[in-house]
């Protein structure tokens, strides 16, 4: 039994495995297809759909909307979330596991019911389709992800040297600015980058929130899937994937540092 | 560290990340509901709205169907995902990072990209039937994509590393030695698996199918753009309600019962699993 799962089980998590990665590597290989259907493998290729995405002026557009709301999202989560994180690593109060679960609510609580009471109070105050509200409204979905990595980061800052800061005189938030921060750097990009991606690629709040003039990508998507599957959807989730590794793979720079440092 | 005033403090750092997740979330939610089931309609009419609603036809479907489609997406997740899960938890290097790769790339793509790749497959002209019509295996293209399979397709491959990431943490705490002294003594491996290894993943497995559960029940975009006309979830249900037909009290009523029975799978979720294991993080 033993021998045959050792042959058994690489080759089927060989077989998951390209299930998991081949559909993304596909969209990309369409993306660069030069066939106005979706043919596989592309009979020619070109950049034409790329040129499509980057040379139409409302998908540049919705690009533009995407990036500020994913920037006022991150930086409004991953500040906030930071003092949070490090209250949860270096204090001790009742309740901690029920508030710190109440603060991964937005990443639990169905996003169609979330989006929908969102939009109906934005709605009442004039907010629909308003950029820093929008940022804001993602910066709680984001804040889960923020919280999660800063948690494993600042369990890895050695409190001695900020007891250390603290008896040599250093008041508390520049003990925070000079031995925290830079300690933590590493792990508060990492969570700026993962609070990025999560409203860059968020899309039923967005789907309820934006309107014409503020469309993100994820919702321009959405929009053309419903009419037809057409190539220029596959350029623009090339680039998203692009996106996506880009963070990733800072990520994996970052860590090494973080992992060199310790 | 100032231990006397120690809970002051953390409840002062802490407050700006709840004072915004009060007036972006919970503000929203409780808004919402108190507005339209109480403000909006009489509330001596809201048992009945209830009871019309829950009851009703579409919402009956839509329940059992939200049901059936989750609990086999649970159930192909769990059977997906304990291999890898073991294989990762078993294996280091090259071969582990390359595993890792193919679950965590997928993971942190834009849900709408991944529900888009597979629908560019399943598609009745897309990548598969080409292949099967090219290979000779079938003439006319299957119907694969707007179904309940294609809905179970997507779902699976969305929340598949979640199953994976929750099943290698229970598997990474498990003592070594354990299932060596097994064999030691004599068991062969299945033995081993059945009565040492798989009890010690069991509450990796629970905290796993709970998780994707809940996510399931309440998902909205890979139903909504790979299911068929008849297949609908009851996240696409309140979203029809308020889309199409302006029917507030009833998208209301729907939601709060799809919330409250997330609420209380999280509860349940929240006893059984260290709450920071969630994502794998």
């Amino acid at each position: 039994m033993e021998r045959a799962t050792e042959r058994i089980l690489p080759l089927f998590v060989t077989a998951i495995c390209l299930v998991l990665i081949l559909p993304i590597a596909i969209v990309i290989v369409l993306a660069f297809s030069g066939q106005t259907f979706l043919k596989f493998p592309p009979d020619s290729y070109s950049l034409r759909w790329f040129a499509a995405f980057f040379g139409n002026a409302r998908w540049q557009a919705s690009l533009w909307s995407s990036v500020v709301i994913a920037v006022i999202a991150c930086v409004i989560a991953t500040s906030l979330g930071f003092f949070a994180a490090y209250a949860f690593v270096r204090h001790d109060f009742a309740g901690k596991k029920f508030l710190l679960s109440l603060m991964l609510l937005p990443i639990i609580v169905p996003t169609v019911i979330t989006a929908i009471a969102m939009y109906f109070l934005s709605a009442k105050f004039g907010l629909v389709g308003n950029v820093l509200w929008i940022g804001a409204c993602h910066a709680a979905l984001a804040l889960p992800v923020v919280l999660l990595i800063l948690l494993s980061t600042l369990q890895g800052v050695d409190v001695n040297l900020e007891r250390a800061a603290l008896s040599c005189g250093s008041s508390w938030p520049r003990m925070m600015l000079r031995v925290v921060v830079p300690l933590a750097a590493p792990g508060i990009v990492s969570s700026a980058l993962f609070a990025f991606l999560a409203s860059f690629d968020e899309l039923i709040v967005s789907l309820f929130l934006t309107n014409a003039a503020t469309q993100t990508l994820p919702v321009r998507i959405w929009n053309s899937l419903h009419l037809e599957v057409e190539p220029t959807i596959a350029a623009v989730s090339a680039f998203l994937i692009a996106v996506t590794a880009a963070v990733l793979l800072l990520d994996r720079v970052l860590r090494g540092r973080r992992a060199a440092k310790a | 560290m100032a231990q006397t005033n120690s809970s002051r403090q953390a409840l002062l750092l802490m407050l700006p990340s709840y004072a915004m997740l009060a007036l972006t979330f919970l503000a929203p939610l409780v808004w919402f509901f108190v507005r339209v089931l109480l403000i909006d309609a009489s509330p001596s009419a809201l048992p009945d709205t209830i009871v019309s609603v829950v009851t009703s036809r579409p919402m009956l479907i839509a329940t059992v169907a939200t049901n059936w489609i989750s609990l086999l997406v649970t159930a192909t997740t769990l059977l997906l995902g304990y291999p890898i899960a073991y294989y990762l938890a078993n294996r280091d290097g090259m071969r582990f990072a390359l595993v890792v790769f193919c679950v965590i790339v997928p993971y942190f793509t834009s849900v709408i990209v991944r529900t888009y790749s597979w629908m560019v497959l399943l598609g009745r002209n897309g990548i598969v039937n080409q292949l099967l019509i090219g290979s000779g295996l079938i003439q006319e293209p299957l119907p694969l994509l707007y179904n309940k399979f294609a809905i179970v397709v997507g779902m699976t491959y969305v929340l598949l590393p979640y199953m994976v990431l929750t099943l290698y943490a229970a598997m990474k705490a498990i003592d070594p030695t354990l299932t060596r002294a097994g064999k030691a003594l004599g068991a062969d491996a299945f033995y081993v698996f059945r009565r040492i290894y798989f009890p010690l993943t069991l509450h990796g497995v629970i905290s796993g199918s709970l998780i994707v559960f809940i996510l399931s029940i309440g998902f909205f975009i890979t139903p909504a753009l790979m299911g068929g006309p008849s297949d609908v979830m009851v996240a696409m249900l309140i979203e029809r309600s308020i889309e199409i037909t302006l029917d507030w009290p009833t998208a209301t009523v729907m939601s709060l019962f799809l919330l409250l029975v997330t609420l209380a799978l999280y509860a349940i979720y929240y006893r059984v699993t260290d709450i920071r294991r969630l994502m794998g993080g």
